[in-house]
């Protein structure tokens, strides 16, 4: 138990050391500052830009890095990505952009008169900062970082300001009119169908913002003013047009214009920044189509561009942030400090990264199962070498079937379709293929399905199908794929995401075909899953007509095409190389341990102190006293190391320390010839047990050696089989009964049951029939009498019996001793131990006397009763000359 | 004549022997009684609970297990493997030495002479018998008795609410059980060493599944990172895999790794202790 105690306590103190040299970042300070600013298109608005400036941790010039909010959020919301950029060595600006937290002026949506301007002018500060380094005088090394509105302000900026060096803009829009008013026909936010909730959110909340997450719950809202309650911290243009496209749900140009300025696909072309596109796989505010948007343009110019679409977005998923924080820190590191490829990540990716881009040009998140360990989802991050777009590198169509299906406008466009609910993805937190809350109302779609897929089909990219609407007028329809696996579970939508259009069908024409591009999205259909396209006219996340409607909806060509992409390759998941090494290895060490220690410890040879005395030509068969003192140094060679066959127990110069180094047998030599029944005597603790177990092969002797018909003895010995022994006590299995005991036993010694004499043994433990019962139920005179026929079983040629009348009765002792003694005139041969000396006396033929593991005497009992002086009158006894041996008598 | 006729000792405690010592004890009956008994109890448990608590609304593994025999039998495992089969293999590896040196038959035994290495050897294998027939008995009355509750019907994977035919899973069922004995080793093979150490039975048990439990314990711990992979209790509930409808072997693999790794060296260690030990008990 000790052991264990050591070894838990080693785990632990492996654990706290490991958890006390773990890499913690070292502290960063932010120093909050406002920064007076001039803006708008007159360059006349004095406005005040909340600011915090996270210097870099070392002394030195660090390249900076702006963080940018989100929409609703401030400087605050960016502060534990900024502590932890700059704990990296970055000077950190984080800001609250204008109409947002306690920063002045009016929400102009990113534009290039007013946001722009203002950070531009952050850029300047940055550049007067003694932390931050330079590229010239007045252009500091910069890049700039930020989700969401914070993503299109560092886009906007790029284009606008070429002082900017890098950037990683994530989850958000190159187009705010498509955003807004997407049309899966690619005519435009013209013929856009308006996004209504989406759009709610962002404008209505006018700077409180999106709820993100519980907060949304359970922070009271500030009361606002009769202005602030119509338009929030919006400028006013352009929360009339919100107001004015609201109404109508249809985007007047001056809508779109407006939006498109806030856009950075009109600028994107300017851009020469190295660009680390984020897009969210679930976001259905700004889906996919935006950052392949963004990224067309950009690398149109010239301009390095990566994407990466990960398990994220504006409606939840799980935000990676460790990830996101990797990905966004080894760009930054690769195009601000001119390092290599650092981030883990981007050695991996090494090979697939194309130019020096220091993360692949296409990388994705993709669920890859739970780990088995801790049952957590777990992510695969699969890169491309090449951004392939939303068409894939291959196209696999899916033939679909279903006949043309009639679908009705509810009048009032209720009950709606539930595909999304904006805002509630996040708040349930919903993950990958988590929650789905698709929904559709009976009669208002038409649905074709594919067949049951025979190989798995991984979408990666926006399918196309074309279908053909029948009815009048402008029809406004929601298409979606949905994943129809075969059995009782309900079919999903990949991501929640619907594609909206808007078809007008010519006058007179009575239907009009149109290709639809579906939502872009990466999924796996499962084999014997079918593909379901689904065609509906409501959707509760947009603004469909009230007027009541029938069409008839079907497919004008019989199959979708699914982009894949054969690129994307996922780093390897499979098994790592220590599953087969470790256990190998184990194995390797675990024979290595067993064939160490096979040599570990033999006896010593019999070389000891004592020996010199021993010759065969002894008359009595006992090895007269030597003390070790008296043994001379140097053993002659021509003493044999061998003994013959015949003498059943030899034991020269042997041995054994205590733990504490004393010795509980110190040199013991003697000798016992056959049929000689021995007495051995000694107080206790002469080292007369010890002894016997040396003989059994129990315990290993320090020095010298036991032999047993001439064969040393070790633990296993096979000539340990000629030895019979009860040593200390009984040891039975007390569940058994004591024939089942004698049985088992004799079983395990293997030998033939023929030759373990049962009988015999039985009489002379003379149980009768408490042979029967379990041994626990035996009293101890009982065990002893059963322990002493086990160790008679098979009649062994040497018996070694200790205190073997210990708990026997006077007919029992008696008894006993006429056993051994007839034992031992069949030619066999009986070692005794024991404190009665009047019962050695009577059997034994032969005594040794022990003395703190010293032999003190050795002879036959006659000659040693000789040998000592009659006192009291009658003749000499065996106890008074024990007593007189082991120096005790008075 | 160096040993006595008939003596070899190859011939010595043979596995049968051995496994009538430990049958008759009162700890092995009650350990498989237990073992047996509890799928009934769950099957109890179940039925009496009150209605509606097996709807399936949900997809917990707990919910599902009343939906088939071979749900209920993958409920009883995953409820049992955590401990109560731990306790179960510890019990049978951890005692089987350490009794024997309790009762003070480990002397006569050796004396016989059993070869050391022999005398573990066998003892070892009928201590991982008598474990793997523990981790085979509960799945196994969970599914006679799941199957006679609750019907046959096609398994409903927890999670994800997929069915695969019942005929198909029957062999998967097989590797559960195979991966459950595999992920065991560690724990029979601490338990052995701990039992070829001391004389207290309950102590070698204790010390198994006490060290169980820090492992356990220190898995929680997240900061340890990947080095909790390497933890033998790390991997302990992969098979789970086995029942999704992708086979996944990558996790059981590296469950098998890591136990095969420690067991290996664990009862290595047993060995080498045991022969060069004073017995002295």
């Amino acid at each position: 138990m000790k052991r264990t105690a050591a070894l838990v306590a080693v785990l632990a103190l492996v654990g706290v050391t490991t958890w006390l040299v773990w890499p913690s970042a070292p502290g960063v300070r932010g120093q909050d500052q406002m920064i007076t600013v001039v803006d708008g298109p007159a360059d006349d608005q004095r406005v005040q830009i909340d600011t915090t400036f996270y210097p870099p941790p070392d002394a030195g010039k660090a390249p900076a890095v702006l963080l940018a909010h989100g929409f609703g959020g401030s400087k605050r919301s960016m502060r534990e990505q900024a502590e932890r950029l700059a704990g990296s060595g970055y000077a950190v600006l984080a800001w609250s952009a204008r109409g947002f937290g306690r920063s002045t002026g009016e929400i102009a949506l990113n534009s290039a008169d007013y946001e722009v301007k203002d950070v531009k002018q952050l850029i300047d500060w940055l550049a007067k900062r003694p932390e931050v380094a330079l590229d010239a005088s007045g252009d500091p090394r910069v890049g700039i970082a930020g989700g969401s509105y914070g993503g299109a302000i560092a886009l906007m900026t790029a284009a606008h300001d070429a002082r900017v060096d890098a950037i990683v803009p994530q989850i958000t829009w190159s187009d705010l009119a498509d955003a807004l008013f997407p049309d899966a026909t690619g005519k435009g936010p013209e013929n856009g169908v308006f996004k209504r909730m989406w759009a709610g959110i962002f404008f209505g909340r006018g700077g409180a913002g999106v709820p993100q997450g519980l907060e949304a719950l359970t922070e009271r809202p500030e009361p606002l003013t009769a202005e602030q309650a119509r338009c929030g911290r919006f400028l006013p243009a352009i929360c009339e047009i919100y107001q004015e496209v609201a109404k109508t749900g249809k985007a007047t140009p001056e809508a779109v214009e407006l939006l498109r300025k806030s856009s950075p696909i009109s600028v994107a072309g300017q851009i020469k920044a190295p660009t680390l596109l984020v897009q969210g796989q679930r976001d259905s505010l700004f889906p996919l189509d935006h950052a392949d948007a963004n990224a067309k343009a950009i690398a149109a110019a010239g301009t390095p561009v990566s994407l990466a679409w990960f398990d994220g977005g504006h409606d939840g998923g799980d935000g990676e942030a460790d990830w996101l924080y990797e990905r966004t820190s080894a760009w930054f590191d690769h195009y601000l400090k001119n390092e290599g490829t650092t981030s883990p990540q981007a050695a991996e990716a090494g090979a697939a990264s194309p130019a020096g881009t220091p993360v692949s040009a296409f990388t994705l998140t993709r669920d890859g199962g739970r780990d088995p360990g801790t049952r957590q989802r777990i992510r695969l991050h699969p890169e491309a070498a090449a951004y392939p777009g939303l068409g894939g590198t291959d196209v696999t169509d899916v033939a679909l079937s279903g006949p043309e299906q009639h679908v009705v406008n509810p009048p009032g466009g209720s009950p709606a379709s539930i595909s999304t609910v904006p805002g509630v993805g996040s708040l349930l937190g919903g993950g990958q293929g988590g929650l789905s809350v698709s929904l559709d109302m009976p009669g208002q779609s038409a649905a074709f399905e594919s067949a049951p897929l025979t190989q798995p089909l991984q979408l990666t990219g926006a399918p196309t199908a074309k279908i053909r609407v029948s009815g009048t007028g402008e029809v406004t329809l929601f298409a979606k794929l949905f994943d129809v696996p075969d059995s009782v579970q309900p079919p999903t939508l990949p991501a929640g995401l619907v594609a909206p259009l808007r078809v007008t069908i010519p006058e007179g024409a009575g239907s009009a075909e149109v290709t639809v591009r579906l939502p872009a999205v990466d999924h796996r259909f499962e084999i014997g899953h079918r593909l379901r396209l689904v065609v509906a006219t409501t959707d509760m996340g947009y603004a469909t007509p009230a007027e009541p409607a029938a069409y008839r909806v079907g497919l004008a060509s019989p199959a979708v095409s699914i982009p894949t992409v054969a690129t994307l390759a996922a780093p390897p998941a499979g098994i790592p190389w220590w599953v087969w090494a470790m256990p190998l290895a184990a194995i390797l060490v675990a024979a290595a341990v067993l064939a160490t220690g096979r040599t570990g410890r033999r006896p010593a040879p019999a070389t000891a102190a004592g020996t010199s005395a021993v010759t065969p030509a002894d008359v009595v068969g006992i090895v007269p006293a030597a003390t070790p003192d008296a043994a001379p140094d140097s053993v002659p060679e021509t003493v044999p190391s061998s003994v013959p066959e015949s003498v059943p127990l030899d034991i020269r110069g042997l041995t054994k320390a205590y733990r504490n180094g004393e010795l509980a047998v110190d040199g013991l030599s003697f000798r016992v010839e056959q049929g000689q029944v021995l007495g051995l005597l000694g107080p206790n603790g002469a080292g007369k047990t010890t002894t016997m177990r040396m003989m059994m092969g129990l315990i290993h002797p320090d020095g010298g050696e036991v032999r047993i018909f001439g064969e040393p003895v070790t633990p296993g010995a096979p000539v340990l089989s000629r030895l019979g022994s009860f040593v200390e006590g009984p040891g039975f299995l007390p569940h058994l009964s004591g024939r089942d005991n004698l049985h088992l036993y004799w079983a395990a010694t293997g030998r033939p049951a023929a030759d373990a004499r049962f009988d015999e043994a039985l009489e002379i433990a003379g149980l009768g029939t408490a042979l029967e019962r379990a041994v626990r139920t035996y009293s101890q005179g009982m065990r002893q009498r059963l322990a002493i026929a086990q160790a008679m079983l098979g009649l062994p040629d040497l018996l070694v019996l200790d205190e073997p009348t210990n708990g026997l009765d006077p007919p029992q002792i008696r008894e006993m001793r006429e056993v051994l003694k007839r034992y031992a005139r069949d030619g066999r041969t009986v070692i005794v131990s024991s404190h009665l000396l009047a019962e050695v006396e009577q059997t034994c033929t032969h005594v040794v006397v022990m003395r703190r593991g010293r032999l003190v005497s050795a002879g036959p009992v006659s000659a040693l009763l000789s040998s000592a002086v009659t006192t009291n009158g009658h003749g000499p006894r065996l106890e008074d000359v024990f007593l007189d041996l082991i120096g005790e008598k008075a | 004549m160096t040993a006595a006729t008939g003596y070899s000792p190859r011939r010595t405690l043979p596995l049968r022997v051995e496994i009538v010592r430990q049958f008759k004890r009162r700890r092995t009956l009650g350990m498989f009684g237990l073992l047996l008994a509890l799928p009934w109890i769950l099957v109890i448990a179940f039925q009496l609970g009150p209605d509606g608590f097996g709807d399936q609304s949900s997809l917990r593994i707990s919910d599902l297990a009343t939906a088939s025999g071979l749900n209920f039998a993958a409920f009883a495992l995953s409820v049992s493997a955590s401990f109560l089969l731990v306790v179960a293999v510890a019990l049978f590896c951890g005692d089987t030495v350490a009794s024997e040196a309790n009762w003070s038959s480990l002397r006569y035994l050796l004396a016989a002479p059993v070869p050391r290495d022999r005398l573990l050897r066998q003892k070892l294998i009928v201590a991982l018998g008598y474990s793997a027939a523990a981790v085979i008995s509960l799945p196994l009355m969970a599914l006679l008795a799941g199957t006679l509750a609750f019907g046959w019907a096609d398994i409903q994977v927890p999670g994800t609410g997929e069915t695969i035919p019942a005929l198909d899973v029957l062999p998967r069922f097989g590797i559960v059980i195979g991966y459950a004995m595999v992920s065991q080793l560690v724990v029979a093979a601490l338990a052995f060493l701990i039992s070829t150490m001391t004389d207290s039975p309950l102590g070698a048990v204790g010390g198994a599944v006490g060290l169980w439990i820090v492992c356990t314990i220190l898995q929680a711990v997240e900061a340890l990172g990947a080095l909790r992979e390497f933890l033998p209790t790390f991997w302990n509930n992969a098979w789970i895999d086995a029942l999704a409808p992708e086979l996944d072997w990558s996790g059981m693999a590296r469950g098998a790794s890591v136990s095969v790794t420690y067991a290996a060296i664990l009862i290595a260690i047993a060995f080498r202790r045991f022969r060069g030990k004073d017995v002295v008990s």
